[in-house]
């Protein structure tokens, strides 16, 4: 008995398979999308491929000196000579075990936050990090306590004073600014009278007048005699800086808590600080993850200012090396490392923020 | 149970356990503890001065300044007053702000669309921008542009020479000026008819198009009004404007007007910056329309360049115009930072070499920082109205 057979399917044609198929969807839909892919590609190997060759390909990674390089490549031996001084400054070299420890325990602190543990360690190694580990720092760094030497804050510098500044900027930073948040959503006229004024004088004004004056005008403000030391001068200026711009980022949080959750908070007896710490901050914190992270993260890139009033920070101790008549011009790698390094931490923070804000979502809108 | 008769009511909390209470008690404490602070800097300000004999008030703004600046925008010479430098400053300080806006306005809208392409390479060329650009700190990118970029163009000599009338080099970008004669009036009052005619011919047209349905062709013909009348005052006098050509003489150019490097590094690096953020903005203002939005209008059958500018963009606008606006605040206080390679705006000028000639630190302190609050409050009230305009309208 003759049954039919149904031929086999033929393959779809060339066009709609694999790779041509996304070259034609993505790159080529239209003539003007195939002009722009052109044109675009075009540009982008013409530029791409002589920056690798000179950054990569044919530079120079080690060597003794300025010697070592080669005409038209990028010369990393120049960051390699000076990577101690990069990274601590005018710290003395005997002395770097000392940053050295506090890195490690940064690293512990930091580390296994993104490795996949017990949920309690972490918390407590998060704990350590947001109070121990900053008095622990101090007193290394800045010795003069338990037989250590002391190290004047005039000799910090590089990556250490970056990260320093930066560490303290944020975690002094997070609860000045939800404090002047909740001082702006207060029903105490006064208390937000204060508040309001405090944020917007902050916000209103740049950074680098108010490093200016704290150089300049901190002296004149405090009784003769007094004087603060200049690191804990760009400290503060930079703190109460970005906690105005963090309370605004956390009342836009508040803001957002529906009604129902106060009233409900208040109608289970709960006094003003329980209310909030227990049922309005946890929330009110989680929505804004984006906000907070886009603020420590414009915090880190501020710290770079602090060059202007005469500390040596990554940037500052790059700059300050760049001038030396000994290395024929290599401004272009100085600041290109600089800028990695400030890419590397920047970027990494800004995906951890998305994956926290992925983690802690609980699917609650609302 | 006893009952004589008046009704259960809760007794009065203690005064401390009474919230009314407690928040006089501490309203009143913040407002000592400010009062005292202020008082206490207050006076330690004025006994600090006193001791240091430095002068208070403002006599110093009509004594000569005696330094010269490198760029200004209104007449300035050393023989001038302090007062003059603090307009020298903030004319050179909006300048920079307003060119930086206008830019950084653009590449970031351009950015912010590519960013949306269908195009695969101009979506992740924009992504790479952006991620680049907005990790890396504005200071150190100012840097990079004026020491490793204009810093090692060539020197006047050896400058680039584009078309015998503009040259680039180390010592910025020369261009020919344009010198106006008498007649050049004529120029001007066609541009300023030509703008009256187009805005006037715009309102018209969408008066009749919202009555009758006709669309009126405004943007070409706008555009010939706007260029084609100021041409036909420059044909009718015969040509009133003669060039001013840069010329190199000695060691560097003579006549031209000359955009010096600060200006030209500052201005890039500001730009490119905030112009990474703002694409961002863009980007989730476009994507926060919906697409049942895009979908109703083809439905209802209009062209998709007319869906993307009377659909879209509109409704895109209400989500990016706040954040743009604080993107605008942004970029005007971060031109502070020019004072860290040596432009001249109101942070460098006023508060650099006049504070330092002076001495009177707490005056040209508060004018600066007041000149800064009045900017940010400007900016604000000028997007604020914008934003009534284009918001919402509930009914």
């Amino acid at each position: 008995m003759a049954m039919h057979q149904p031929q086999p399917d033929l393959p779809p044609p060339v066009a709609e398979r694999g790779a041509l198929k996304w070259l034609r969807e993505n790159l080529f839909s239209t003539w003007y999308n195939s002009v722009l892919t052109i044109v675009v590609g075009y540009w982008l190997l013409s530029t791409l491929i002589p920056l690798i060759d000179w950054a990569f390909i044919s530079a120079v990674f080690s060597g003794d000196g300025p010697e070592a390089c080669a005409p038209g490549a990028a010369c990393w031996v120049f960051v390699q000579q000076r990577l101690g001084f990069f990274i601590y400054g005018f710290y003395p070299d005997e002395l770097w075990w000392r940053p050295n420890l506090v890195f490690a325990l940064f690293a512990l602190a930091v580390v296994p936050q993104f490795l996949p543990i017990a949920a309690a360690i972490r918390k407590w190694l998060a704990i350590f990090g947001l109070t121990g580990l900053p008095v622990a720092a101090y007193f290394l760094i800045a010795g003069g306590h338990f037989g250590l030497e002391s190290v004047d804050t005039s000799r910090w510098g590089g990556l250490m004073l970056t990260l320093i500044l930066a560490y303290v900027g944020i975690i002094a930073a997070l609860p000045i600014g939800t404090l002047l948040a909740l001082g702006r959503r207060s029903e105490m006229p006064i208390i937000r009278g204060i508040c309001v004024v405090f944020i917007e004088f902050w916000r209103a004004v740049p950074l680098i007048t108010i490093l200016f004056m704290a150089s300049v005008m901190l002296p004149l403000f405090l009784p003769e005699g007094v004087t603060f030391d200049k690191l804990l001068r760009a400290l503060v200026g930079i703190t109460l800086f970005q906690s105005a711009y963090m309370a605004e980022v956390v009342r836009g949080g508040l803001q957002a808590i529906p009604k129902g959750q106060y009233e409900a908070a208040e109608a289970l007896g709960l006094g003003y600080w329980r209310r909030m710490r227990l049922i309005i901050l946890p929330q009110a914190l989680k929505i804004v993850i984006p906000g907070i992270a886009n603020t420590i993260i414009s915090l880190f890139k501020d710290t770079t200012l602090v060059l202007i009033i005469g500390l040596f920070d990554l940037l500052g101790a790059v700059k300050s090396t760049l001038s030396d008549p000994a290395w024929d011009n290599v401004m272009a790698e100085g600041y290109l490392f600089v800028a990695f390094c400030f890419w590397v931490f920047c970027f990494g923070m800004s995906r951890y923020s998305h994956r926290l804000e992925k983690n802690l979502d609980t699917g609650h809108r609302s | 149970m006893e009952s004589d008769g008046t009704p259960l009511r809760p007794g009065r909390p203690k005064p401390w356990n009474d919230p009314r209470v407690r928040a006089v008690v501490f309203q009143i404490i913040a407002a000592l503890t400010v009062a005292w602070v202020g008082w206490t800097l207050f006076q330690n300000t004025i006994s600090n001065m006193e001791s240091r004999g430095i002068s208070t008030g403002f006599g110093f703004l009509n004594s000569t300044a005696g330094f010269g600046i490198i760029m200004s925008l209104i007449e300035y010479d050393e023989t001038m007053t302090y007062g003059r430098t603090f307009l020298v400053g903030l004319a050179n300080t909006v300048l920079v702000s307003g060119l930086g806006i206008l830019l950084a306005t653009v590449v970031g809208f351009v950015m912010g669309v590519a960013r949306l392409s269908s195009n695969w390479l101009v979506r992740k060329v924009a992504l790479a921008y952006i991620e680049i650009f907005r990790n890396i700190p504005l200071l150190l990118q100012i840097f990079f542009w004026y020491f490793a970029v204009l810093g090692t163009l060539p020197g006047p000599r050896q400058a680039v020479n584009v078309g015998d009338v503009a040259f680039l080099s180390n010592r910025g970008i020369v261009l020919p000026k344009p010198i106006f004669e008498p007649g050049a009036w004529l120029i001007g009052a066609g541009l300023a008819a030509g703008l009256v005619v187009t805005f006037f011919m715009a309102r018209w047209a969408r008066r009749r198009q919202a009555a009758t349905g006709e669309i009126f062709p405004v943007l070409p013909i706008g555009t010939v009004l706007i260029l084609g009348l100021p041409l036909l005052g420059y044909l009718i006098q015969g040509g009133p404007v003669s060039w001013d050509i840069p010329a190199l003489g000695g060691f560097n150019f003579r006549g031209g007007i000359t955009a010096i490097p600060e200006l030209g590094a500052l201005l890039l690096a500001l730009t490119l910056y905030t112009a990474s953020f703002i694409a961002e903005i863009v980007r989730s203002g476009i994507e926060s329309v919906s697409k049942g939005q895009t979908e109703a209008a083809l439905a209802l059958g209009l062209p998709p360049r007319r869906v993307l500018r009377l659909i879209i963009i509109p409704q895109a606008m209400r989500v990016i115009i706040p954040p743009l606006t604080s993107q605008y605040l942004n970029l005007t206080k971060n031109s502070s930072l020019a004072v860290a390679i040596g432009y001249p705006d109101l942070v460098n000028v006023f508060m650099g070499t006049t504070l330092n000639q002076t001495g009177q630190a707490v005056e040209i302190v508060a004018m600066t920082m007041a000149v800064y609050l009045s900017i940010s409050l400007f900016i604000s009230l000028l997007m604020n109205l914008y934003n009534r305009a284009v918001a919402l309208k509930e009914r």
